[in-house]
């Protein structure tokens, strides 16, 4: 059937122009990271002194299956996972539901990581390259829904059971007190 | 003179087939005549956790009222013993640590003072199972313990002022201490936490004076530093010959290889021996370091003044599950196939009791107490615990229905022992496991585990229980099933009765003979604690137990964890999430008595 194979050909050439279009640089974006997330200006509380308001900015990070697989392959590597379990937390807060003690932002959270926490969170300053830790913020917010459901994996990888990120439903970020606080 | 002859009426029918059979009983010298406090969490050097009180009996225990409460101000596990030294009672709360001195003058429950030793908040991000602390003890004028950022203090039990604060450890390293210290003639024992960090293990002798450290002994490494020398005598050939701390695993591990010393000490005036456990070894994923990883998940005996080992056994040579072998050693001299023997008694985390000459380290039983499939027994010939092969667990598999589960078929939470009865009250769990080793690597201060477990209950759906063991017979005599695994501890007493509590808050009495229960009082919130009893300074018997929900079983409600994630809380989010719909956190001490 002639029609066949060139309805066939069609789709495949469809398919590779597609992939062509969004096939993305795997490069590390370091120095547009390192521009686009300046370090000062994170803003912890929901009380902004005389009114105003932030402008969050957005991970560049954060709408890539890629970056959001690697955010997950390191998130095990620098043992996120040790304190928060796969987004259920332990030793370390849940990360997947809407509580957020330090703030849900990307620069919040990228925050954490660097500077680490009073109460337990360590520093991986100079442990965790920049633009690694931005993968990791990517993944660490799919968990809670709250980046890209088209960029998100669809399926959980670990023993069992938790939801996909790309099949979570966005929990909304609420602004919350010490994890004793029920 | 009652109790005597409750002792003497009951004893007789455990002493079945021997023509003159004597009680299984404490060493006076270990567990000296009832003097009305409890000076220590375990009680007494035997760690009998039995108070010769009968003044709340099995007859009146249903009066039982609150006298008064304390709260604690934290929000975490509460895992501390109430002590009771004269007319003062003492506790720790878990992070930040603050000892509390409460009044038992009338009107009693006055707080007198409170020493806050200010430990480094960062130190509970090092803590596997929340910051918590297993509490103070008292000698010579003085309470000893341990806070969270790896110091122990000596603070003046009168006034509250501080004698000595050392550092021991460091945090940053995953170091951290919650284990109750024991005190020995001129010596504290500590030892660290932290082998879910890569914490190397040790115990630690401070010269009570001043603080000092008299010696340290580690679990692993080389025998110079676990002061093994020529008087160790371990009675299997497995733990002689040179640097097994070292040759037992792959190069270097033992420097991250956990051990670590968090559990219960007892000591033997007689044989001048103290004997405690060390815990698993790091990380849990077993693939990462073969070899029987010598000196960790074993007992040692040794010298008090010299820290030189005498012997060791080893429970779970090679660790696959997290089998930590810190729980308490139960000094006992019991008639044993027509000999009286010297023993430790130790229900164990993987599932046995054990008995064990407390003079040579050989093993006499070792029975199982809960379903168990992943061992068949324990060969008594070569003393080692027979592992079923195809319940080998292999990185990036998950192995399926493992029983008893990682914190084990018991815990930490310790047993009592009737005096008068003859019989082990135990608390006890009752769990399985999905088990899914993972790759992992040493970063220094954070978790160095590699595994992924979901735990569940097992056969017959209760996820724990409390139960009476007869040593002798080697058998349970009765037995009560729980819904949740049982994290308290236990005390027993003369009036014929037991006491420990459950995660939903409820503190119980039950029988010593037939594990009917009494009497309950609802506490507010889950008790992982020790219940203690003494007589007052008004002269009556009292009961107290802390409140708390927490720790490693209960962060799933502390630290509100998500249980949609079954992974959460190192396991504990499969099963543990409906108890965030039972019970609150906050910690309270509560002390009962009969009314007037």
């Amino acid at each position: 059937m002639w029609w066949r194979a060139l309805l066939l050909s069609a789709s495949f050439m469809l398919a590779a122009a597609v992939l062509v279009h969004y096939r993305k640089d795997r490069e590390y974006a370091t120095g547009e990271a390192a521009q686009a997330m300046p370090v000062q200006g994170i803003v912890m509380s929901g009380i902004i002194a005389g009114g105003g308001q932030t402008t969050p900015r957005r991970n560049p990070y954060s709408d890539d299956g890629y970056d959001l697989g690697e955010g997950r392959r390191l998130y095990r590597a620098y043992n996120c996972n040790g304190c928060h379990a796969n987004g259920g937390g332990g030793i370390g807060p849940a990360l997947m539901d809407e509580r957020w003690i330090y703030g849900a932002e990307p620069e919040n959270i990228f925050a954490a990581i660097m500077e680490g926490r009073p109460n337990g969170m360590p520093s991986f300053r100079n442990r965790i390259p920049e633009a690694q830790a931005w993968q990791i913020v990517a993944y660490v917010r799919s968990l809670s829904g709250l980046v890209s459901t088209t960029a998100a994996p669809g399926r959980a990888d670990q023993i069992r059971g938790t939801t996909p990120p790309g099949m979570t439903t966005r929990q909304e970020p609420v602004p919350s007190g010490p994890p004793q606080q029920p | 003179m009652a109790s005597f002859a409750r002792r003497a009426l009951w004893t007789l029918p455990l002493a079945s087939g021997l023509a003159r059979a004597e009680p299984t009983a404490a060493p006076p010298t270990a567990s000296p005549e009832e003097d009305g406090q409890w000076t220590m969490p375990a009680k007494d050097y035997a760690n009998t956790r039995f108070s010769g009180l009968d003044e709340i009996n099995r007859d009146n225990v249903r009066n039982l009222q609150p006298v008064f409460t304390v709260a604690s101000g934290t929000m975490v596990g509460q895992e501390s013993a109430p002590i009771v030294v004269g007319d003062t009672l003492y506790f720790v709360t878990p992070y930040p640590n603050i000892l509390f001195a409460v009044d038992l003058n009338a009107p009693a429950g006055r707080v007198k003072w409170r020493y806050n030793p200010s430990p480094a908040s960062s130190a509970q991000g090092a803590a596997c199972c929340e910051a918590v602390n297993r509490g103070p003890t008292y000698a010579d004028g003085v309470i000893y313990y341990n806070t969270i950022d790896t110091h122990t203090v000596a603070v003046d039990a009168r006034t509250g002022e501080l004698r000595w604060k050392v550092k021991l450890g460091e945090y940053s390293r995953g170091e951290t201490m919650t284990m109750a210290p024991l005190v020995v003639r001129d010596k504290v024992f500590v030892g660290n936490s932290g082998a879910e960090f890569g914490a190397r293990g040790w115990i630690t002798a401070l010269n009570t004076r001043d603080g000092s450290i008299a010696w340290r002994a580690y679990s692993t490494g080389p025998d110079s530093d676990v002061r093994i020398d020529g008087s160790f005598n371990p009675f299997y050939p497995q733990y002689r010959g040179r640097d097994l701390g070292v040759t037992q695993w792959p190069a270097d591990a033992w420097r991250t290889g956990g051990g670590t010393v968090w559990g219960w000490i007892s000591y033997d005036p007689d044989q001048d021996l103290i004997f405690y456990g060390t815990s698993n070894p790091s990380p849990w994923n077993h693939e990462m370091r073969p070899g029987d990883n010598h000196w960790t998940n074993g007992i040692f005996a040794r010298n008090p003044d010299t820290g030189m080992a005498r012997w060791f056994y080893q429970f779970s040579p090679h660790d696959l599950w997290d089998h930590s072998a810190v729980n308490e050693n139960i000094v006992l001299d019991i008639d044993w196939e027509g000999a009286r023997r010297k023993v430790v008694i130790r229900p164990e985390r993987n599932g046995y009791i054990y008995v064990i000459d407390r003079t040579s380290g050989e093993v006499l039983a070792a029975d199982p107490f809960v379903y168990i499939n992943a061992t068949s027994g324990v060969d008594l010939r070569t003393g080692r615990l027979q592992e079923v092969p195809e319940m080998t667990p292999t990185t990036g598999s998950v192995m399926r229905n493992v029983c008893p589960n990682a914190p084990g078929a018991k815990d930490w939470s310790p047993s009592a022992f009737g005096k008068d009865t003859g019989l082990l009250y135990i608390p006890h769990n009752n769990l399985c496991m999905d088990w899914e080793p993972t790759d992992t690597s040493y970063i220094a201060g954070t978790p160095y585990i590699g595994v992924e477990p979901r735990f569940f209950p097992g056969p017959g759906g209760n996820g724990g229980g409390f139960f009476a063991w007869d040593p002798v017979a080697r058998r349970k005599v009765w037995e009560r099933t729980e819904r949740w695994p049982v994290w308290s501890g236990a005390a027993a007493t003369a009036g014929g009765l037991v006491f420990y509590g459950d995660l939903e808050g409820w503190f119980k009495a039950v029988d010593s003979r037939t594990g009917e229960e009494l009497w309950r009082f609802q506490t507010g919130s889950g008790i992982i604690g020790q219940p203690t009893t003494w007589r007052g300074p008004d002269g009556r018997q009292h009961v107290a137990i802390m409140s708390g929900i927490g720790g490693w079983i209960g962060s799933m409600v502390s630290h509100q964890l998500d249980p949609r994630d079954p992974t959460a809380a190192k396991g504990w989010g499969n099963m543990m999430g409906a108890l965030r719909d039972i019970t609150q956190p906050g910690g309270t001490l509560h002390v009962f008595a009969l009314p007037r």
